[in-house]
């Protein structure tokens, strides 16, 4: 007997149904698939709440565990962990309401809050780096921005992934200097071709094909985002000195009115008393 | 560097170049030492006041605002002094006196460490 696509599509998906009969979740729908499982929207009957649930392809437990270790705001944080009666393990998380970076970023949010939510990112990969744990996989497809304004970065990366092809570093062996080439192409993907030449210069230094010329660390990109914010030079971009004079200007504005007001009442009171 | 610390250090400079300024004005040039003394300590004055004010309130607008009126007010008393040739210079000093006051007044907000935050606190905040 031949069984057409759709038959087999079909009896694809009715086999990786989990089957939390064992557990305190219902299964509602499926919401997205990640490197290592499929994620479901599910609801904890004990505590009468909805929850995401991860469904991991292999028995390996390790995603779990690391995110585990990220205590962060911007770290979808874990409530339990289980092994469903096939075998596969599973994580229940919270589950986030919002919209996905890379809609967000096709939506009509401002350069500032583009860089607040790029921040926010940056911010927990430096705090993840320090906890000795990288992302492997960042991508606009796991980042959420939350109804008011919270980002979440998830799909925490285990040594099985080794990222997607537009994201992911050139170099073969992915450390923490291949999630600095990921935030930059990330930071490229958010900014428009109009960009300050500052921004676009902080992008061409985080994705260097050499990992030795990127930024050493998170911290060090962070501080180039904040330099650019306040009006001050970025590390990765020697500017042109009419360029320097003008980020000057406008960073000090109000002082060279005042200065200008001070030198045009000097100058009003000498002609005054001349007359 | 304290707020208080920024508007005495700039009152200071600025005092002093605003009262140096008189030395364009022939009447009052033989009198340029005390001129500029009396200019420095009422910028040290307004500067103390535009730090205090800084610390207590962290907005540039207000700064100079509250910078400026400092400046006037002082600039008046200053310049209502009785004077050895019985002259008041009302506009030559209140004009230049409200414009430095309003830059102290920027420049307090501008720089240095607002109340309770040390430097490494700044820094931990990022």
């Amino acid at each position: 007997m031949d069984l057409s696509d759709p038959v087999l599509d079909r009896l694809r998906q009715v086999a990786t149904i989990p089957d939390l009969g064992q557990t305190r979740y219902v299964l509602e729908k499926e919401i997205g698939r990640g490197a290592m499982g499929i994620v479901y929207a599910a609801h904890d009957r004990d505590l009468d709440r909805p929850v995401a649930l991860k469904v991991l392809d292999s028995t390996f437990a390790a995603e779990a565990q690391l995110i585990a270790r990220l205590e962060h705001p911007a770290v979808v944080p874990i409530y339990e962990t289980g092994v469903l009666p096939d075998g596969r393990c599973f994580y229940a998380m919270k589950l986030i309401a919002g919209t996905r970076l890379d809609k967000y970023a096709a939506g009509p949010a401002s350069l500032t809050e583009r860089l607040r939510v790029l921040r926010r990112v940056a911010e927990v990969l430096a705090f993840a780096h320090r906890c000795e744990v990288i992302h492997r996989d960042l991508k606009p497809q796991n980042i959420m921005v939350g109804e008011f304004g919270q980002v979440y970065v998830m799909d925490w990366g285990i040594a099985a992934v080794q990222g997607t092809a537009d994201f992911r570093a050139p170099e073969p062996s992915l450390d923490w200097r291949s999630d600095i080439y990921s935030l930059g192409v990330l930071m490229g993907f958010l900014l428009s071709e109009s960009s300050s030449p500052a921004l676009r210069a902080i992008v061409t230094k985080a994705i260097s094909t050499d990992p030795a010329a990127r930024y050493p660390d998170a911290a060090a990109f962070l501080k180039d985002i904040d330099h650019f914010e306040e009006g001050r030079a970025v590390e990765a971009w020697s500017e042109p000195l009419w360029y320097g004079l003008q980020r000057f200007g406008s960073r000090n504005a109000i002082l060279l009115w005042l200065l200008a007001a001070y030198a045009g009442v000097k100058f009003l009171l000498f002609f005054l008393r001349t007359l | 560097m304290n707020k208080i610390f920024v508007g005495l250090l700039f009152g200071l400079i600025l005092g002093a170049i605003d009262g140096a300024t008189a030395w364009f004005t022939p009447e009052v040039r033989p009198m340029i030492t005390g001129i500029m003394v009396g200019s420095s300590v009422k910028g040290m004055v307004v500067g103390l006041l535009c730090g205090w004010f800084a610390r207590k309130v962290q907005s540039t607008m207000l700064g100079v605002v509250v910078g400026a009126a400092l400046g006037l007010l002082f600039a008046y008393l200053v310049a209502a002094m009785p004077s050895a040739n019985g002259h008041h210079y009302y506009l030559e000093i209140m004009l230049p006196g409200f414009v430095v006051g309003a830059i102290v007044g920027f420049l307090t907000q501008r720089m240095g460490t607002p109340l309770g935050r040390t430097t490494e606190d700044m820094k931990r905040a990022g």
